[in-house]
């Protein structure tokens, strides 16, 4: 069985199994709506001050749901040992963490859909002109991020005190993929909103570096 | 052991003479003056944590490789002398910036991303701390060190692209750059002394992450020999 094939079994199982209690969804969901509002009453910010400061927000909220939803991802499948199963099967390292790597890109993706119409409203950005080029930023973004979460998560998911561990871990790492997002996101936000291609293109990069990354390594997380 | 002793006497003779040549040898700088010598400390500083994470990164790999111990007591050693160096260039830094920039700190490339390599640092040396199994955790955060030294080049890379405000480099800087003669002189005494500390810590460090290595197997073997044969280990026959 090709990894391709593998890795999209295992998408379709994640999705399935997320999709019948869909807590992780609305736990993220919910988390970043309350990073949101608790940010509002920290800073009490005019509307100038949300058009500076919102696209920054925006992406804390995301990295920190993110940085918890992810943990997860690989501890979910201790309690039944249902990781040694997967690896018993005739597919490759690299397919069994592309499958769970496309899952939470796929949860994150919807997370953002349901908070960026939110986050619109309460911070008063026109969407409906730049989502396309928004889609694309949150698109790059979101892929870094359930990339190298995906990975940590593995490794966190044999260490001691590992909910606390995997922002430890995953924060730090992203942080050039945070300024790159809030950058090319503050640039669609502004009054005359424009495309920044070389953050955009630095996000792109970010993404493939890790990708690469993962692939080569994924060996050495998943051994017994 | 007592050429150990040689090169801990020549390494704290070079430390003491490189401290009495930056406070009194190397010239006054003309706009900086005297907090100016905290520099000769600093880029020594910088040179070795920035050396000592490349060992990590080196022994990340080589452990992935070949999976022998020694490189990742290796690892573990150069990890915490990077970032105890590190903890110096941070410290340093902020004592020289307040009298000259009139700041303490700045959101600046060079430093952001020196402090964001200082939190991989220690973060890599808690996973280490939270992870039992020797083997395990071996990979699992040469992994992590081997991201982590991936990452270095995108933060740097990201903050330049942001803001810049640390001083250009001094030396090999293009026109316009270059220290006085004595100046340099001393500098190279004082890098040279503290890369010299370090590689003495490095080393000793390394030695006692083998020797707890080594008490460990001991241990197991002699857990396990107890279990073989109870009665054994009662008449004192290990």
């Amino acid at each position: 069985m090709s990894s391709v094939r593998a890795a999209a079994i295992l998408l379709a199982k994640e999705l399935r199994l997320e999709l019948r209690t869909r807590e992780l969804l609305n736990a993220t969901v919910v988390f970043a709506l309350v990073v949101v509002v608790l940010f509002s009453f920290a800073f009490d910010p005019t509307p100038a001050d949300s058009r500076r400061f919102g696209p920054g927000l925006l992406w804390i909220a995301f990295l920190f749901a993110g940085s918890l939803m992810l943990h997860p991802s690989f501890t979910r499948e201790q309690s039944n040992s249902t990781l040694d199963a997967l690896r018993m099967a005739p597919v490759s390292a690299f397919a069994i963490l592309l499958g769970k790597m496309m899952a939470n890109f796929v949860f994150l993706m919807l997370a953002e859909a349901v908070l960026m119409p939110v986050f619109a409203v309460l911070y008063n950005v026109p969407l409906v002109e730049i989502a396309g080029r928004l889609f694309v930023v949150l698109l790059l973004g979101t892929l870094g991020l359930a990339a190298t979460g995906t990975m940590f998560s593995a490794v966190s998911a044999h260490a001691r005190m590992r909910e606390l561990l995997l922002p430890l871990l995953l924060l730090p790492i992203l942080a050039p993929l945070l300024i790159a997002a809030v950058e090319s996101t503050a640039a669609l936000f502004a009054k005359q909103p424009e495309f920044d291609r070389t953050w955009v293109a630095f996000l792109a990069g970010f993404d493939i570096v890790f990708l690469t990354a993962s692939w080569l390594l994924c060996d050495f997380l998943m051994e017994e | 052991m007592k050429l150990r002793v040689a090169l801990t006497a020549v390494a704290a003779a070079l430390v003491i003479y490189a401290g009495y040549a930056a406070l009194f040898v190397a010239p006054d700088e003309r706009t900086m003056h005297e907090v100016q010598r905290i520099f000769y400390f600093h880029l020594p500083a910088w040179i070795n944590s920035f050396t000592a994470f490349a060992i990590v990164f080196v022994a990340n790999i080589a452990y992935l490789a070949t999976r022998r111990p020694k490189w990742d007591a290796l690892g573990v050693a150069a990890a915490e002398v990077g970032v105890a160096a590190c903890s110096i260039g941070l410290i340093t830094g902020p004592l020289w910036a307040r009298p000259v920039w009139g700041i303490w700190w700045t959101w600046d490339a060079r430093l952001t991303t020196t402090f964001i390599l200082w939190l991989l640092y220690v973060s890599y040396l808690l996973l280490r701390g939270l992870i039992e199994d020797p083997q395990r955790r071996a990979s699992l955060s040469a992994v992590f060190g081997i991201f982590a030294f991936l990452d270095v080049p995108l933060v740097y890379m990201s903050n330049r692209l942001w803001r810049t405000q640390h001083p250009q480099p001094v030396i090999l800087g293009g026109q316009g750059s270059g220290l006085d003669p004595t100046m340099a002189k001393v500098l190279l005494v004082c890098v040279i002394a503290m890369f010299g500390v370090m590689l003495l810590v490095l080393t000793d460090r390394y030695r006692l992450e083998r020797l707890r290595y080594e008490l460990d197997e001991l241990r197991q073997t002699m857990e396990t020999r107890r279990l073989d044969s109870p009665s054994a280990s009662e008449k004192g026959g290990m």
